[in-house]
């Protein structure tokens, strides 16, 4: 069975669509105006996400290749630094990895990747740790101290990938195509659970963020695991769901995207957008909603 | 990530360091390579040119963060980001004289636009940019070299008689005329390459090259004995009695028809 049947036989194909059409919607919206510009002349946004100007007043710089630039022995001027400190404010409240379900053009990419592989029932792939992307993060400010230039910039599929689609794209769809089959082929969410450090980056930025999902009604769940299916970093629901060790419903880990889909797929409603001191529903509370009996 | 805290059993021990070991490696081993192609990408092709005031070379893909601030506010189109497939490193701000030439607006907007100071604010006047350095690279194919009055280079340039003059000379060829040398001051030249642009050959005799190549170095210590001599207002060594040696040249044994005797001195020359 499909993820999310339930859900969609509980709530509706909208209802249980809604955060991701929500997100589908922001990132295109995002690329939307960046792309205006220079489609239609319109200049709401300039530059792109390394770094941008809107409606000509605010500047926005990406934390992650500035702190790069700062390794390689630069003192960039006050607009990137204001720039960087507005970003690192909003993710800090929102979550940081918002940044990569929310906005990211890559995760484009990955989600369709992960669709793919999921049509095709491919199972299994290369066994890699998830704490890879943080050995990656450090590589990325090592290198930019060895060599003094932004190395990481040269490669890295998000920057190329948003700078291409606003500038000319020339051979970066080659690297987009890479971390396609990567993600479809050689092991699931491989890019943006395991390897992208930019993503680590907004992780651990994130790691202290109000803004969470929470498994409010944690009581309801039936133990379908279309929560555990759907998300791109399963690793990150289970203390929350199962409360383990008296673990708080607020899924707590700097890792989760708060991209909303274990909100879609559960069919007993059991997560919402929260703050991390929530606390649970007790199943009382509720209308008579009684966790099933264990089959 | 949990279960981290607790005391780790042998087999999961020796598990941990290899899978450790085995990250570490292969993230070392991306590493390498890319720190390797981040090297080779520094180098930047003599036709690419950094739009005025970018840092040098060696500081300037470290400072830019690839965001095309600079390409949107260039009012001519000129400026590019290299993509992956270009000898340029990937998304850096370029242009091509003989594509595009810097016009050379008074109020620099590219520079305004740079967020990271990767284009320093410090330029605020255009003349004072030094993008490159016009060489009239092939004085063979040159037409003024050759002889003929083309002078396009010289006409274009935005800096008229200072960053490029006509040098005039006898031409030996005809006899009985004279040749007119562009001829670039580098005091002057801002490197914008329009007259690598307006050039009318084929491929064009001047080009604008980056300054380290463009540009010789005298040694630390050279004294140009007349440039010495125009900053005190007098010669450094006439009073410090230093000795003059007679300039000795063959005796005639009788003096030519029309030529004066021997007059030492005059064939002294200019000293260093």
């Amino acid at each position: 069975m499909r993820i999310g049947t339930d859900a969609v036989a509980a709530k509706g194909w909208l209802g249980a669509h809604k955060w991701l059409l929500a997100r589908r919607l922001s990132q295109l919206g995002i690329l939307l105006l960046f792309l205006l510009g220079p489609w239609a002349g319109i200049w709401i946004v300039k530059g792109n996400l390394s770094s941008s100007l809107t409606l000509g007043v605010l500047p926005l710089t990406d934390p992650f290749v500035l702190l790069q630039s700062l390794f390689a022995g630069q003192r960039p001027y006050r607009t990137a630094l204001i720039g960087a400190a507005i970003v690192i404010g909003f993710y800090f409240l929102v979550g940081g990895r918002v940044f990569c379900a929310w906005v990211c053009p890559v995760n484009l990419v990955t989600d369709a990747a992960a669709w793919l592989r999921a049509r095709l029932g491919l199972k299994g792939g290369a066994r890699l740790s998830r704490a890879t992307r943080y050995w990656m993060l450090a590589l990325t400010l090592v290198l930019a101290a060895a060599t003094g230039t932004l190395a990481w910039e040269l490669i890295n599929p998000v920057s190329m990938l948003h700078r291409g689609l606003i500038f000319g794209v020339g051979a970066a769809w080659l690297i987009v195509l890479a971390v396609f089959l990567l993600d479809a082929f050689v092991a699931s969410r491989a890019w943006c659970g395991h390897l992208c450090p930019m993503g680590a980056f907004y992780g651990l930025l994130g790691k202290w963020s109000p803004l969470r999902v929470v498994a409010v009604r944690r009581a309801a769940c039936n133990d379908c695991m279309d929560c555990f299916a759907v998300c791109p970093e399963p690793q990150v629901i289970r203390p929350a769901l199962k409360g383990a060790g008296g673990a708080g419903p607020a899924i707590l880990a700097g890792q989760c995207t708060n991209c909303g889909r274990c909100i879609d797929v559960c069919a007993k409603d059991v997560f919402a957008f929260g703050s991390r001191m929530a606390e649970a529903e007790q199943p009382v509370s509720g209308a008579p909603r009684e966790a099933p009996p264990v089959e | 990530m949990s279960a981290d805290h607790k005391p780790l059993s042998g087999a999961a021990r020796r598990r941990f360091l290899a899978d450790t070991a085995r990250l570490a490696c292969g993230v070392g081993l991306l590493g390498l390579g890319l720190g390797l192609y981040a090297r080779r990408a520094q180098a930047l092709p003599p036709a690419a040119l950094r739009p005025p005031g970018a840092l040098a070379e060696a500081e300037f893909p470290g400072a830019c963060v690839r965001c095309g601030l600079c390409v949107r506010d260039c009012p001519y189109d000129i400026l590019e980001l290299a993509r992956p497939e270009q000898p340029v490193a990937t998304g850096t701000p370029y242009f091509v004289a003989r594509r595009k030439p810097c016009e050379m607006c008074e109020d620099i907007p590219c520079v305004k636009a740079c967020p990271t100071g990767a284009l320093s604010h410090d330029l605020t006047d255009i003349d004072e940019a030094r993008m490159g350095l016009a060489v009239l690279a092939d004085q063979e194919t040159c037409l003024n070299f050759l002889g003929l009055r083309c002078d396009v280079c010289y006409r274009v340039c935005p800096l008229m008689d200072k960053a490029i003059t006509l040098e005039r000379s006898h031409n030996e060829r005809t006899g009985r005329h004279t040749r007119f040398v562009p001829t670039v001051h580098s005091d002057a030249c801002t490197g914008c390459g329009k007259c690598e642009k307006a050039c009318v050959l084929e491929v064009a005799a001047i080009k604008v090259y980056p300054i380290h190549l463009a540009k010789g170095e005298l040694g630390a210590h050279y004294r140009l004995g007349w440039v010495e001599k125009q900053k005190a207002g007098k010669s450094l060594i006439e009073e410090q009695g230093i000795i003059d040696l007679p300039d000795r040249l063959p005796e005639p044994a009788a003096p030519a028809p029309g030529s004066q005797p021997g007059v030492p001195g005059a064939l002294k020359g200019d000293r260093l």
